[in-house]
Formats: structure tokens, C-alpha cells, sequence
């Protein structure tokens, strides 16, 4: 059997695809994160429940309505993203203009409620969601068995993240974006509807969360605390990559993703604190993160 | 993501008309109060300055005929709509585009992208290729990052990005600022043919120099007011007060 360090071909393999995966998670909540910090500059702690909304939208729309996965991946989403856009219009905007710690502190409420309220309805030990039936089974690929599933989510999450960026570095909404970043007062006086535009930025960074959420919900039991175990560790990631950096954010979650599966295999006892490991090396090194702009 | 479709604002088109009637404007900044009772009018086609000293309120009013200073009372008609009660988004669609004294050039932008950035808002605008011609420097760089450039080029950015917009009246403050004199003499050509489109034009100036032979009346502000209306007829008469008022 091939070996590589010592360690079975199939093993190092299975690990670093897990590890993908993970990183593909990452990858999408921290682009939505960076997404709202950009233009909100609010640390979204409501952003693990949102994740945890969708899978839950996921679980129970097919559960009560019959919404299958396909449907899900789509509803499930702008379900979330309109829900993040009632919290923006009707809680945010009415504190945007304090100091943004009262934004975390409200999101983390947020999250709070959302979890609590779930919890006394489904409990803690979460439902599972099956794999759609399209996607069940795996390939053999020689050196190791690749789940259909797991090579879609991967595929799907790297997909929505290009799209993401392409649509903020390429088009002119993403410019108005950009732009608004900067200096949100002058793109009013050019005649963009800025509040507007946070209004639906902030429902595109929890929609993507969302979307995580629906890839999710069959590879992880559905939850109300799904998200907020998750949530530590994209934060991390966030630290790593430096906030506010769209590419950055993609690549640091990819990446940090296989870190994780890597220690997973030569020293898994490290596994979950590897990331924050490497957070401690970053922020003494390079406090901005790895893509972050030095202020 | 898209710009919502905004209701047409309601918008009277009267030529020879007042383009601007500014009454009893006050202004404040959290508990400061800046403007205190700014009164003057702008004709369409006209081309007025606001002059005075540093502090005396001049960016203060072109920042708050675009909404974007604290608490206004008083009244901003443009072209006939009051616009106090607007929200500031709106009010660039009635026909107004404004350079910000620090021009306000986005850094995350490239030349052509912050020249693109700013949305059409009446038909009749330059098309991207007469403002390349206006300002040939700025096609030469059309693909460098927007804070890159001259201080000089920056400046023509700022100015060029609203001419594409259709706007008919353009707030300019401080736009010769740090600039070379041969810089300066470029866009002292360039507000002659804006001018000679039809444009409207507040300027907001610390150089009289500059000024004076473009302008068509001079506002003199001083502590949140207008103290003295001069036009250009007058100038030559009036030089000297006019410099004692300035302080040069």
C-alpha cells in the first residue's frame, strides 16, 4: 500500500477531503461575514444561527411541506436572507449609527433568542436530513472512496464563493459596493440608495450562511447549536484571513480547512486547536490577518 | 442588489428659471450650529462662487444642499422642488453633481471603475468617450487604482465622473486646491466649456484669481452667513473690499 509519512494513501487522502469540506464551510461563512463587515462593519454573531436556519428551514420544509434538497438549496436561502433583511431594516439600522460593538452585542442576541427558541421545540440533539437521492453513493477513485455528496458540496460551495467574488471585484453592483464601503456618504450624493444597499448586503452575507447551512443538513445532524460550535472556529478563520477581504476569506477557510485535516492525520490531537494556533501566529505577526489591509 | 426603480421625482423644467433658492438655511453639526441663515439664489446657467475664509461656511453649504450635514432647517429649492425634507439619495436626481473638497476618489476603484461609479441621472450626460477627450490623462490610466493618481489627475477624475451623470448643476468645492498653477489653468478651460453647455455651476474657492474671471457673481461668506453680494460687473470697483473681506 502506498504510504505517504507513514500514513496509508486512502487515510491521508479521506482526511484532506474532509478537511475540504470543512474548509468549504469556512470558506462560505467567512465570505458572508466579510460580505457584511465590509459594508457594515458589524461582526455578525447572528451568522452561525443563520447557518443553523437554513439547515433547519431545509430539514423542516421538507419534513412539513415537502420541499425536497434541490428546492431547499434555493429557498432555503432567500428564506434566511429575507429574514436577515426584516433584522437589518427593523433592528440594525436603528443602532448603525452607535459604536459597532452594539451591533455584536445586539446579533449576539440574536443568536441567542433564535437558538433558544429552537431548542425548546426540537431540543439539542438534532435530526438527521437524508442525501438526496441524486447524489448518494461515491465514486471509487483507485487510492480512495470519494461520496458523491461531499465532492458536490465542495463543488457548490467553491461555485457560490467565485460567483460572490466575481459579482463584488467585476460588476458595477459590486463597484457600488466597493464604493460604499469607503465612503457611504458620498455614494449617497452620487444618488445611490445606500440604506438599501446595506438592507440587501446584509441579506446576501446570511444568505450565503444559509446556503452553508442547506449543504450541511445532510452530512451533519440538524441542530440548534450547529451553528455556534461552528461559528467559533469561522472566526478564526476570519482573524487569519483579515477582515473585510473577499478573496481572502476564500482562501484562508479552503486552506484552514486542510490544515485541520492534515494535524487530523499526524497528530489529531491537535486537530481542534491547530486553527488557533495558527490565529496566535497571524495576529503576532500580522495583526491585519494574511489579506487584511494594514489600517 | 439592484438600484431600486425610484418613483420619477416630480421636476419643472423652466428656462431662465432660478436653478437654486437657498432661504434661511441653518446647519449643525451634532450641538454645533454652522450656517446661520444662508440666503442666495443661483440662475440656471449661471456660474457663482462661494468665497470667504477658512471656517466661514462654504463647504458647510454645498454639503448641506446635498444632505449630508446633521440637522437643516430653512429652505433648498432646486429647480423649484423643495428638497429639505428629501432623503440625500434623491436629491442628486434632480439634476446635481457634487465634487467633495478631498474629491473623494475610491481607493478599491480603478480609474475607469470610479469614473463609472457614480448612476446616470438625467439623459443628456458627456459619453465616456468626450470626457477621455476633455481629459486624455485620465485614458492613459484608465486602469490604474484610483488613488494612484496626481493630485492633479484626481481632481480631473472628480470632475469628470459627474459630467458623465447628465447632471445640470455641478457643487464644486475647492477644486484648485494644492494643484500647480498649469493644472489650475485646465480646469479654469474646463468650467469655460462647461459653461458654455449650459451648465450651472457653485463654486466654492479659496483662489479669487481663479475665480474671478469665470464667475458670473461672487457670494462672500463669513461666520455661517453671506455678507456681500458682488457681481461680476462690480468686481473691478469693489477689489479692495473685497480683499479686505477675504483677508489677502
Amino acid at each position: 500500500m502506498t504510504m505517504i509519512f507513514g500514513v496509508p494513501l486512502a487515510v491521508f487522502m479521506g482526511q484532506l477531503l474532509l478537511g475540504l469540506i470543512n474548509g468549504a464551510f469556512y470558506a462560505l461563512l467567512s465570505l458572508g461575514l466579510a460580505v457584511i463587515f465590509g459594508l457594515l462593519k458589524i461582526v455578525n454573531f447572528a451568522h452561525g444561527a443563520m447557518y443553523m436556519l437554513g439547515a433547519f428551514a431545509t430539514l423542516l420544509g421538507m419534513r412539513y411541506l415537502g420541499i425536497n434538497y434541490w428546492a431547499a438549496l434555493l429557498l432555503a436561502p432567500l428564506f434566511v436572507g429575507l429574514f436577515g433583511m426584516l433584522i437589518e431594516r427593523f433592528l440594525l439600522r436603528r443602532i448603525a449609527h452607535l459604536d459597532h460593538l452594539y451591533g455584536l452585542l445586539l446579533t449576539f442576541g440574536i443568536a441567542l433568542i433564535l437558538e433558544g427558541t429552537l431548542v425548546n421545540f426540537f431540543g439539542v440533539s438534532g435530526a438527521r436530513y437524508p442525501t438526496p437521492e441524486a447524489l448518494q453513493g461515491g465514486y471509487q477513485t483507485g487510492f480512495m472512496f470519494l461520496p458523491k455528496y461531499r465532492a458536490f458540496v465542495l463543488v457548490a460551495a467553491i461555485v457560490v464563493c467565485l460567483f460572490t467574488w466575481y459579482m463584488i471585484e467585476r460588476t458595477r453592483l459590486g463597484a457600488y459596493l466597493r464604493a460604499g464601503t469607503e465612503n457611504p456618504a458620498l455614494m449617497q450624493a452620487f444618488g445611490v440608495n445606500v440604506p438599501l444597499l446595506i438592507t440587501l448586503t446584509y441579506g446576501f452575507g446570511v444568505a450565503l450562511a444559509a446556503f452553508a447551512g442547506v449543504l450541511a443538513a445532510p452530512l451533519y445532524p440538524v441542530s440548534p447549536t450547529m451553528g455556534s460550535n461552528l461559528l467559533i472556529v469561522v472566526f478564526a478563520v476570519v482573524v487569519i484571513g483579515g477582515m473585510g477581504s473577499i478573496l481572502g476569506a476564500v482562501i484562508t477557510g479552503l486552506t484552514m480547512g486542510l490544515i485541520e485535516g492534515l494535524t487530523k492525520v499526524y497528530y489529531p490531537e491537535a486537530a481542534n486547536t491547530v486553527i488557533f494556533l495558527v490565529m496566535i501566529l497571524v495576529l503576532l505577526i500580522r495583526p491585519a490577518g494574511l489579506f487584511g489591509k494594514e489600517a | 442588489m439592484n438600484q431600486p426603480a425610484e418613483s420619477p421625482v416630480e421636476y419643472q423644467d423652466r428656462d431662465g428659471a432660478e436653478m437654486l433658492r437657498v432661504s434661511d438655511l441653518h446647519a449643525f453639526y451634532g450641538e454645533s450650529h454652522i450656517l446661520h441663515g444662508v440666503d442666495f439664489n443661483v440662475k440656471r446657467g449661471e456660474l457663482v462662487t462661494l468665497l470667504g475664509r477658512n471656517g466661514a461656511g462654504r463647504s458647510t453649504t454645498l454639503k448641506a444642499i446635498m444632505n449630508m450635514v446633521g440637522r437643516r432647517t430653512g429652505s433648498i429649492m432646486i429647480n423649484g422642488n423643495e428638497t429639505l425634507g428629501m432623503p440625500a439619495h434623491r436629491i442628486p436626481r434632480l439634476g446635481i453633481g457634487y465634487c467633495p473638497e478631498e474629491r473623494g476618489i475610491f481607493a478599491s476603484l480603478d480609474v475607469e471603475e470610479n469614473l463609472l461609479l457614480p448612476p446616470t441621472v438625467r439623459s443628456g450626460g458627456m459619453s465616456i468617450d468626450e470626457i477621455y477627450e476633455m481629459f486624455p490623462n485620465l485614458y492613459e490610466r484608465r486602469r490604474s487604482q484610483g488613488t494612484r493618481l496626481s493630485g492633479g489627475e484626481q481632481q480631473m477624475l472628480a470632475m469628470a465622473r459627474i459630467l458623465r451623470t447628465g447632471a445640470r448643476m455641478l457643487l464644486l468645492d475647492e477644486i484648485t486646491e494644492g494643484l500647480a498653477p498649469v493644472i489650475v489653468q485646465k480646469l479654469g478651460q474646463v468650467l469655460i466649456k462647461l459653461k458654455e453647455r449650459g451648465m450651472t455651476i457653485v463654486l466654492v474657492e479659496q483662489n479669487f484669481r481663479f475665480a474671478a474671471p469665470l464667475a458670473d457673481r461672487h457670494f462672500v461668506m463669513d461666520h455661517g452667513l453671506i455678507v456681500e453680494e458682488i457681481s461680476a460687473a462690480e468686481l473691478p470697483s469693489k477689489r479692495d473690499h473685497l480683499h479686505s473681506l477675504l483677508g489677502v
